[in-house]
């Protein structure tokens, strides 16, 4: 990086936590050259934050900074009195975080928030650092740049508040900026438009930036140098090109790998089997029903499928898209509105109610947060007993031989069966409620974003483990994830949502041909590549469509997606109901445009996701 | 409708409801008080001609419902009826007392509420240090003790040993400030006692919560100075919770500081509904108690439109 001096040196960095009992960044070093971005990558608790906040001279509330020197632009943040300290911060370094939306004040509208860095370090004056402000929105590409700083918080998207933070991190022309997973929070087409505004401001200012994230293939798109961390050591750094073709480092190469999952090994099904679970014109939201019977915030509408016994169902989408509401509406946790749902034939009671304890069991959920879904007060033996006792009425040994045979059918040790939730790791933790869905014997599980909160190498095990329990004991699954690999990897039926309707529905396969749904194939095109131009390479197309973002106006239209629809058919897609079409590939799709039209446009626009698979 | 009108109306409706019920709840309640009023007033030797004559004038000889809402249409226009022991009118007997009540409620709060805050606010932002330790002992203690202790305690001590300060209430002075520290240092102090714990307790645990929160280490990294971070970005979020236990406080100092007057001779409020439930002079008793009961639900009220003010989701939808 030249002979000059860099930014930012590392030297032998070690920070602590409980009082010096534990070590959670261990002797590391790196340095960031003027200009620079540096990506530090690594699972949770690889310390990548923690170095991060270092290099502010701030440690979170019981971690300790026990050693090393750190240096930004000559600072040195470490041991810095608080008055100096308080002039580095957001002046030199600034720091944009994960959660926008938690770092954001609710109380005061963004534009005193954006401003505040330049006003309590005496850079500009307000009117001046306002004026800076709306031109830092414009360039992030922010709609209505002008007005946004009069909004509340609450008032803006997730993926509009992630650019106004980066607005706020560069309103002090900082010499450094720290980027936190700042698109791990978003969905895959709103975390393009952020990304490409991420990488125009730092290339065009010129930002020396270290960012953070566990995701290599966005840090593909932006670094020019990747450090790999495990348990707070460094395993490699090297050019981010040659770290994503040659790595050294079979750590790195094990991350690798977990970035493109393979295709768990899929079960040949009874052809014509009856089937296990059958929804249809399902219609499900909240708030109190109208005159028609329907709610006041509609969710679902009119959502079909059937679920083969030991087949699994993938049912993809983007928040709010209504995926978790069908689960619950599927466990008569929310009842439907309209529609009908049967269990081998037999029909379901809209709330768990009014189900007899023989449904009840046959359909277990699993829950995205590990954590909250255990009961911290419980032993994992009382865990898993409960529900063998209240569905099989088990109890002394047969319970004690059953809670040991579900412990190991999720790979736990037994040694685990007297510890509390908190003493288990958040892959154990999902386990457990594997395990605790699988003690009822069910013949199908919910499985609602079951590994989108675990590590990709974590939740990977996590994947294997429901391929195999499937195999072992014929359980279907209705797999519920934003995640496409994932997705792809366990499922032999996808159904992908937009804003409450199923826009298409097909075999594994038939995902990755063409033609398919506008929206799929804007989905698809958006998850990103561990090549580091395809950030660059995205077709205009689709980078028009994943600008738009589903409004509030738009999720009443007839297809919801018109508006960001390259496709689109005026007065006719906004108005009249899409027709459920079938497609030669396999598969059905909600749209009015035909097969040899949808295959002309997304032959020409995107050649791009050809190499996906 | 804006939402936020709808969501104000609608609360300021939901006090008028429970008002009214309250109102019928303290009727029942006097009602079923044993005894007949008019033979209780006239004493035993009252011929029953008499009785019947006074009970007529009371309308002690209509239905309930009938004297109930004759009562609620009293209340309505300010007549509140007469005392059954002396003939007074209620409204002038509330009226000399309800000034001295709201200037000891008044006083203690301008000395409790700033002190809390102080307090805990401070205890918030030195979370886990000695200092808060020490405050959260004391707070504690101070919740602990019975007011009738502290109060009696403090009499013991600055009135019959030291001298310092009378025992007993002696009449009001507003023109002498000497005279007002020396007659309201001990009936302000006990009250604020319990008073200065509660709202301190409170706002350490709403600020605590704000203080943990994303946004604050936000700012902290954005280089805002302490004073700034507690006042500008902390306070304004906790603000809900500390209203409302300002409002549940002083709402107290209202209605329960019977001990307080009963023990230092104050010529307040409470201590007049507890001499007219002695004597069993019902308008006064049904009168004092809609007041208390008033006054708690238009504080607890405020506290609410408050927080829902200070909120910028309902503000700004």
């Amino acid at each position: 990086m030249g002979g000059k001096a860099p930014l930012v040196t590392v030297e032998g960095l070690r920070v602590t936590a409980g009082g010096g009992r534990s070590v959670i960044v261990d002797d590391v070093s790196f340095s960031i050259a003027r200009g620079e971005v540096v990506a530090l990558i690594g699972e949770s608790g690889s310390g990548k934050t923690t170095i991060a906040l270092a290099l502010m001279g701030y440690a979170r509330a019981g971690c300790t900074i026990a050693g090393g020197r750190v240096r930004v632009g000559g600072v040195e943040p470490i041991g810095l009195a608080p008055a100096a300290l308080a002039r580095l911060r957001g002046r030199t370094v600034s720091y944009i975080a994960q959660s926008a939306a938690a770092a954001f004040n609710p109380a005061q509208r963004i534009m005193a928030q954006v401003v505040e860095n330049a006003l309590i370090h005496r850079l500009r004056s307000r009117a001046a650092a306002e004026a800076r402000a709306r031109a830092l929105f414009r360039a992030l590409a922010l709609p209505d740049p002008d007005g946004v700083g009069a909004l509340f918080p609450h008032q803006v998207s997730g993926g509009q508040l992630q650019r106004l933070m980066a607005a706020m991190a560069l309103i002090t022309d900082p010499a450094l900026v720290i980027l936190d997973e700042p698109t791990t929070a978003l969905d895959v087409t709103t975390q393009i438009e952020v990304l490409r505004a991420f990488k125009r401001v730092v290339r065009e200012q010129g930002t020396t930036a270290l960012y953070v994230s566990h995701d290599l293939s966005v840090v593909a798109q932006m670094a020019d140098r990747i450090i790999v961390l495990r348990d707070g050591v460094v395993q490699e750094s090297a050019p981010a090109a040659q770290l994503l073709t040659a790595p050294a480092h079979p750590y790195t190469r094990s991350l690798l790998a977990a970035a493109a999952p393979a295709p768990r090994q899929a079960v040949a099904l009874p052809a014509g089997a009856a089937p296990l679970l059958r929804v249809s014109g399902l219609v499900a939201g909240y708030g109190p029903p109208d005159a028609r019977g329907l709610p006041a915030v509609p969710v679902l509408h009119d959502i079909a499928f059937s679920i083969a016994p030991g087949s699994v169902l993938g049912v993809v989408g983007e928040s709010g898209c209504g995926k978790s509401t069908l689960a619950q509406v599927i466990a008569g946790l929310l009842p439907a509105a309209r529609g009908s749902i049967t269990l081998d034939g037999e029909a379901l009671a809209p709330r768990a109610a009014g189900r007899t304890r023989e449904q009840l069991r046959r359909v277990q959920i699993v829950f995205q947060m590990a954590d909250m879904a255990l009961n911290p007060a419980h032993s994992v033996r009382r865990i898993l007993a409960r529900p063998l006792q209240f569905y099989h009425g088990l109890r002394d040994a047969a319970l004690a031989r059953r809670v040991a045979a579900l412990l190991d059918m999720v790979r736990l040790p037994q040694a685990l069966a007297d510890r509390l939730p908190a003493g288990l790791s958040g892959g154990q933790k999902q386990r457990l409620n594997l395990a605790r869905a699988l003690a009822a014997e069910p013949a199908l599980i919910l499985c609602d974003e079951v590994t989108s909160a675990l590590d990709t190498v974590v939740g990977a095990a996590i994947l294997d483990l429901l391929a195999e329990l499937r195999r072992e004991l014929g359980v279907a699954y209705l797999f519920i994830s934003h995640d496409i690999s994932t997705i792809r990897a366990l499922c032999d039926q996808v159904m992908i949502l937009y804003a409450g309707r199923c826009v298409e529905r097909g075999g594994r396969q038939v995902m990755q041909m063409a033609p398919m749904h506008p929206y799929t194939d804007l989905l698809l095109s958006s998850v990103p590549e561990l090549r580091p131009g395809w950030l660059d390479g995205m077709s205009a197309t689709h980078l028009a469509e994943a600008a738009g973002g589903l409004t509030r106006a738009a999720a009443r239209l007839a297809c919801p997606f018109q508006p960001r629809c390259a496709v689109r058919l005026e007065d006719v897609c906004d108005r009249v109901p899409p027709p459920v079409q079938p497609l030669s590939k396999g598969a059905s799709i909600l749209c009015h445009r035909g097969e040899a039209e949808l295959l002309r446009a997304q032959a020409t626009a995107a050649p791009l996701h050809a190499s996906a698979d | 409708m804006s939402p936020l009108a709808r969501l104000l109306a609608a609360r300021l409706a939901s006090g008028v409801l429970t008002l009214l019920i309250v109102s019928l709840l303290v009727f029942l309640a006097t009602e079923m008080l044993p005894g007949d009023v008019a033979q209780a007033v006239l004493g035993q030797s009252a011929t029953p001609d008499a009785v019947a004559a006074l009970r007529a004038a009371m309308h002690l000889d209509q239905p309930g419902w009938l004297r109930y809402l004759l009562w609620l249409r009293g209340l309505l226009t300010l007549d509140l009826g007469r005392s059954l022991v002396n003939g007074l009118p209620v409204a002038s007997l509330i009226g000399s007392r309800l000034p001295n009540s709201l200037l000891l409620a008044g006083l203690t709060a301008l000395v409790a509420v700033p002190v809390a805050l102080l307090l805990g606010i401070t205890a918030a932002v030195w979370r886990g240090t000695a200092y808060d330790r020490v405050v959260g002992v004391l707070t504690v203690s101070a919740v602990s003790v019975p007011e009738f202790l502290v109060a009696t305690l403090a009499v013991l001590v600055f009135a019959v040993r030291l001298h310092w300060l009378p025992a007993m209430f002696y009449g009001l002075d507003l023109r002498s400030p000497g005279h007002m520290l020396l007659v309201f240092a001990m009936p302000v102090a006990t009250l604020s006692f319990v008073v200065v714990a509660q709202i301190a307790r409170m706002t350490r645990a709403a600020l605590t919560n704000v203080l943990d929160s994303s946004y604050i280490e936000m700012a902290v990294l954005k280089g805002v100075r302490p004073l700034r971070l507690v006042l500008r970005h902390a306070l304004p979020n906790a603000l809900g919770p500390i209203v409302n236990a300002v409002a549940l406080s002083v709402s107290f100092l209202l209605g329960g500081v019977i001990i307080v007057e009963t023990i230092f001779n104050y010529p307040g409020l409470a201590k007049l509904m507890v001499d007219g439930v002695s004597t069993r002079d019902m308008p006064l008793v049904q009168a004092c108690a809609m007041i208390f009961c008033a006054a708690y639900l238009l504080l607890v009220l405020l506290a609410d439109l408050l927080a829902i003010l200070a909120n910028p989701r309902l503000r700004h939808p």
